[in-house]
């Protein structure tokens, strides 16, 4: 539980999970990170980088389902909870770890390299 | 049955091991615990590809199926190189050489066959041994010790004029030796080929440097009185004498049945099965491939060994429990020394209804015969030109009516040419020129086991682009597979997911009720929701359901979420709708003032005759949409997307028919219908044919005397086709109609993604015909009540830019204040 030293870890609210249209995926911004937010049939929540690493597709257009991605311009695959490539031999997305809260909104939990802020 | 059952297969050869193949992908390993018994010390391997391993085109290591660490990591006992000896069957156990015994719940025999070794004295050495230099051509072990004595010897004799002999005759002649072929019959391969055909293959062999010696019967093999004893020549019955150093015997097969024999099952030629593969005098004991005998018939082909493997499996694992064998149609297509073959039923017409048509040219080697009863086939041969042979087995497979004209099945068509160029393609030629996957790199993924289209789709991404490479993607893996192509049952499915073609799916979809994509998953596809499907799912309950489909809009792709086609860059495009390409002014100069506007990054015309505004974000379209005040172009969707049309009468000095109101009012009807693949329209006012709709996939021509010619099925995009008549009509409302019933034809029957030039190929515009303009029948007005229904439940899509069905449908970042919680 504890982050390593050089890095510090948020939580952020990104609001209501209605935002995001049931089975679909939309684009948030953390801090200055892109995030690409999913949102499955049962209400689960996924988050990766927000292109594709192939061309730079906008992934949070792309199609879900049974836990995968699939890029709207080239049709790559990739699993949502892992990041990784299916089928193709792309880099692995980055991944977020995302939930919806008790007020029914988006908790996503960044990590990013610690600043020495003056 | 939750325990798990004692099942033994005796035989590791092509339809024992494809058996346990189809065991494991049916039942998974916990039903069966299975034990295989192999006379051959390895694990399994292709047979079929012997030959080239004899000629030096195979190397010995890549004909194999299974390896031996298949059957470990598979859970499968396998006594390799363990000779079963005898089934005791009041135990119900199987004993074995050194002493093993087997005890089964389940025995399957796939026992094979051995080579027929005719009456000839002096095969055999005093104990029981072929003499030094003769050999049997069956086994792994019988090719290696035929390669390394072909290396010491000048002259071979092979004994047998069949398949398997001329096939050694051809890997000996590559190893350098001279070959005569020694044949008992008149002809050449008087099982398969007629007596005409049989000339012509002796002859083109003859040329390739093959002695032969027809209708000779070997009496002796001869063999040196000093030294090793080696062969030096074979004696005929008409007293003549060839010196030679090497003796192959390959005088055709026998189904290996001493065991069944000894085990008292009832054998005849074969081990006697009935119709559930099960022995005829005990029940609990199977018999598959070249050993047995169905209804009087035994089979030396691998075809009938893999489908009786496929119902066996299906039974034991109760997956399939009521399947039945009937028996096969037996087909077969190879190379006879390089010289193509194909070869269906029976080849000789025995019954005056027989049809026979034949084509023959001496100069190349060709002969093609075909014999028809009531418009089937009953028998084919195809010597020196297989192009057609796919085509022509398979409707012999599937008994399918012949078309009328029937050199259609005799000489290829423009993508058969293609494909059988394939074979002499450098490896480096891109076939795949979407994902620009090579020859070669195709080949690759077959030899590493990738048998069917999709598999070898999925490895190389070959053919997943456009789709037009497919035939020769096809044609690759039949060229590397060497006739070891898996038949892959999803190809017939009509989305990847669920096991089902169109026709079954629309019946459960219907039977059901399921009037949502979820709904389908859930009912269907045991609530895996595959993103792959989804799409394809959504344009098929749209069709069924018009107005009544439960529209998730997850199941969109995402042009069909927001109503454009998504860019390179993440952009869209937008076509506003110009009905048949005819604007005015006023138009332009609003096309114009948005364009500016909005800050299009190009305007184009497009290939359709309208207008593309290219780079407008995704947050713009609704704004675009309003202020140019047209209507959805649906040049983003699988629809129905665009009518071309000529000037027509009003200005055109050659124009018959008014084409361009006719290209109006076409748009207008069948604005926003969804198909299982764009549709593209073309109205040409006169056989000039200005808008080329030939090559459209539904186009009209008006012609002299005030008719309209309609054509289905033309492409000029990744392929290149001439559309068909489908009919020619006296008006263009008739036109309409019959357009409208062609469409809503095809929305129902082609598979997803499927365009019409497929389609009609794939159907055959004589049936299609039949079906659509024979009024007397019921279907032409069904047609026509659902294409109207569907035209009746239109709404324009871009309505949905002044009142979206989420907030954020046109937002890729939803609005949001983000706070920072906890850090």
């Amino acid at each position: 539980m504890t982050s390593s030293p050089a890095k510090t870890t948020s939580t952020v609210d990104l609001g209501p999970v209605d935002q995001i249209p049931v089975g679909e995926g939309r684009v948030f911004m953390v801090g200055r990170i892109p995030v690409a937010i999913f949102r499955d049939r049962d209400d689960n929540l996924f988050a990766t980088q927000s292109l594709c690493p192939h061309k730079g597709g906008p992934l949070a257009d792309g199609i879900t389902g049974d836990g995968q991605l699939q890029c709207p311009l080239h049709s790559f695959k990739f699993e949502l909870t892992t990041g990784n490539p299916i089928g193709n031999d792309c880099k692995s997305l980055k991944t977020y770890a995302v939930d919806v809260n008790g007020e029914n909104n988006i908790e996503i939990t960044i990590e990013r390299p610690r600043r020495n802020v003056t | 049955m939750p325990e798990t059952q004692r099942l033994v297969v005796v035989g590791n050869g092509m339809a024992g091991a494809r058996f346990v193949e189809e065991i494991l992908a049916k039942s998974g390993p916990e039903k069966f615990a299975v034990s295989m018994f192999g006379d051959e010390p390895q694990g399994n391997y292709n047979r079929i590809l012997l030959s080239g391993v004899l000629s030096g085109t195979h190397d010995s290591k890549d004909i194999y199926i299974n390896p031996l660490d298949w059957y470990e990591r598979n859970g499968i006992t396998l006594f390799a190189g363990v000779k079963a000896i005898g089934i005791d069957r009041q135990s119900k156990s199987v004993y074995a050489s050194g002493g093993h015994l087997m005890p089964y719940d389940k025995l399957v025999l796939a026992t094979g066959s051995l080579p027929f070794m005719p009456p000839i004295s002096g095969l055999y050495t005093d104990d029981g041994a072929l003499a030094p230099g003769v050999f049997a051509f069956r086994t792994l072990d019988d090719c290696t010790q035929m390669i390394n004595h072909a290396a010491n010897v000048r002259r071979a004799v092979v004994i047998g004029g069949g398949l398997l002999g001329l096939e050694a005759a051809r890997g000996l002649m590559n190893r350098g030796l001279e070959v005569h072929v020694v044949h008992l019959a008149k002809h050449l391969m008087e099982n398969q080929l007629d007596a005409e055909s049989g000339g012509l293959l002796k002859e083109t062999l003859e040329e390739m440097g093959v002695t032969f010696h027809l209708e000779k019967l070997t009496q002796r093999v001869t063999t040196g009185v000093t030294g090793d004893n080696h062969v030096n020549g074979v004696e005929f019955n008409d007293g003549t004498k060839l010196d030679c150093e090497m003796v192959v015997v390959s005088a055709g097969i026998r189904p290996n049945v001493d065991m069944a024999k000894l085990s008292g099952l009832n054998t005849r030629r074969g081990i006697l099965v009935n119709d559930d593969l099960s022995c005829r005098n005990d029940p609990n004991i199977y018999a598959i491939g070249e050993c047995i005998e169905h209804r009087s018939v035994t089979y030396g082909l691998v075809a009938p060994a893999w489908e009786q493997a496929t119902i066996l499996a299906g039974r034991l694992t109760m997956t399939d429990p009521h399947v039945r064998y009937e028996g096969s149609r037996t087909s077969t297509k190879l190379k006879v020394m390089g010289v193509e073959l194909a070869v269906a039923g029976n080849v000789h017409a025995d019954d005056e209804r027989d049809e026979v048509v034949t084509y023959v040219e001496p100069s190349r080697g060709v002969y093609k015969k075909l014999i028809v009863r009531d418009g089937h086939i009953t028998g084919a041969i195809l010597l020196g030109d297989g192009t057609t042979a796919p085509r022509l087995l398979q409707a012999f497979d599937r008994d399918e009516q012949l078309p009328k004209d029937r050199a259609e099945l005799l000489f290829p068509i423009m993508t058969e040419s293609l494909a059988d160029d394939i074979a002499t393609l450098p490896d480096e030629t891109q076939i795949c020129n979407c994902n620009g996957v090579t020859k070669g790199a195709i080949v690759e993924a077959v030899n590493a086991g990738n048998r069917s289209y999709k598999s070898v789709s999925d490895a190389t991404r070959a053919g997943s682009g456009c789709g037009s490479c497919k035939s020769q993607v096809e044609a690759v893996l039949e060229f590397a597979a060497d006739g070891l192509i898996a038949e892959d049952p999803s190809a017939h499915y009509y989305v990847p997911s669920i096991p089902m073609g169109k026709t079954e799916l629309i019946e459960a979809i219907k039977s059901q009720g399921l009037k949502s994509v979820s709904a389908v998953f859930n009912t269907l596809a045991g609530g895996r929701e595959d993103p792959v499907s989804k799409i394809g799912l959504a344009s098929l309950l749209k069709t069924i359901w018009d107005d009544e489909y439960d529209d998730e809009r997850d199941a969109r792709f995402i042009n069909d979420r927001v109503h454009a086609n998504i860019q390179k860059d993440g952009t869209f495009s937008v076509v506003p709708r110009i009905f048949g390409g005819i604007t005015t002014p006023a138009e332009l100069r609003r096309i114009a003032d948005v364009a500016e506007k909005y800050n299009a990054g190009m305007v184009k015309i497009t290939g359709g005759q309208r207008i593309d505004l290219l780079g407008i974000p995704k947050e713009n379209l609704p704004h675009v949409w309003k202020e140019l005040g047209m209507p959805s172009g649906h040049a983003y969707t699988k629809a129905f997307r665009t009518c071309k049309t000529c000037v027509g009468t009003d200005f055109c000095r050659f124009g018959l028919g008014d084409s361009t109101q006719l290209g109006i009012d076409i748009e207008k009807r069948f604005q926003g219908v969804e198909m299982p693949h764009k549709v593209k329209m073309a109205v040409s006012g006169c056989p000039r044919n200005c808008a080329e709709a030939t090559v459209k996939d539904v186009g009209v021509i008006a012609i002299e005397g005030g008719k309209w010619e309609i054509y289905v099925g033309g492409a000029a995009g990744a392929s290149v086709r001439k559309g068909d008549v489908l009919a020619v009509v006296d008006s263009p409302s008739e036109a309409i109609k019959v357009m409208g019933r062609f469409l809503q034809y095809y929305r129902e029957n082609a598979k997803y993604l499927e365009r019409t030039y497929g389609f009609v190929e794939r159907i055959g515009i004589e049936p299609i015909r039949k079906l659509l303009m024979d009024e007397t029948n019921a279907e032409p007005a069904r047609l026509d009540e659902a294409m109207q229904s569907t035209v009746a439940s239109y709404v324009d899509p871009w309505l949905e830019g002044l009142n979206p069905i989420h907030e954020s449908q046109f937002l890729t970042k939803p609005v949001t204040s983000a706070t920072v919680k906890k850090s």
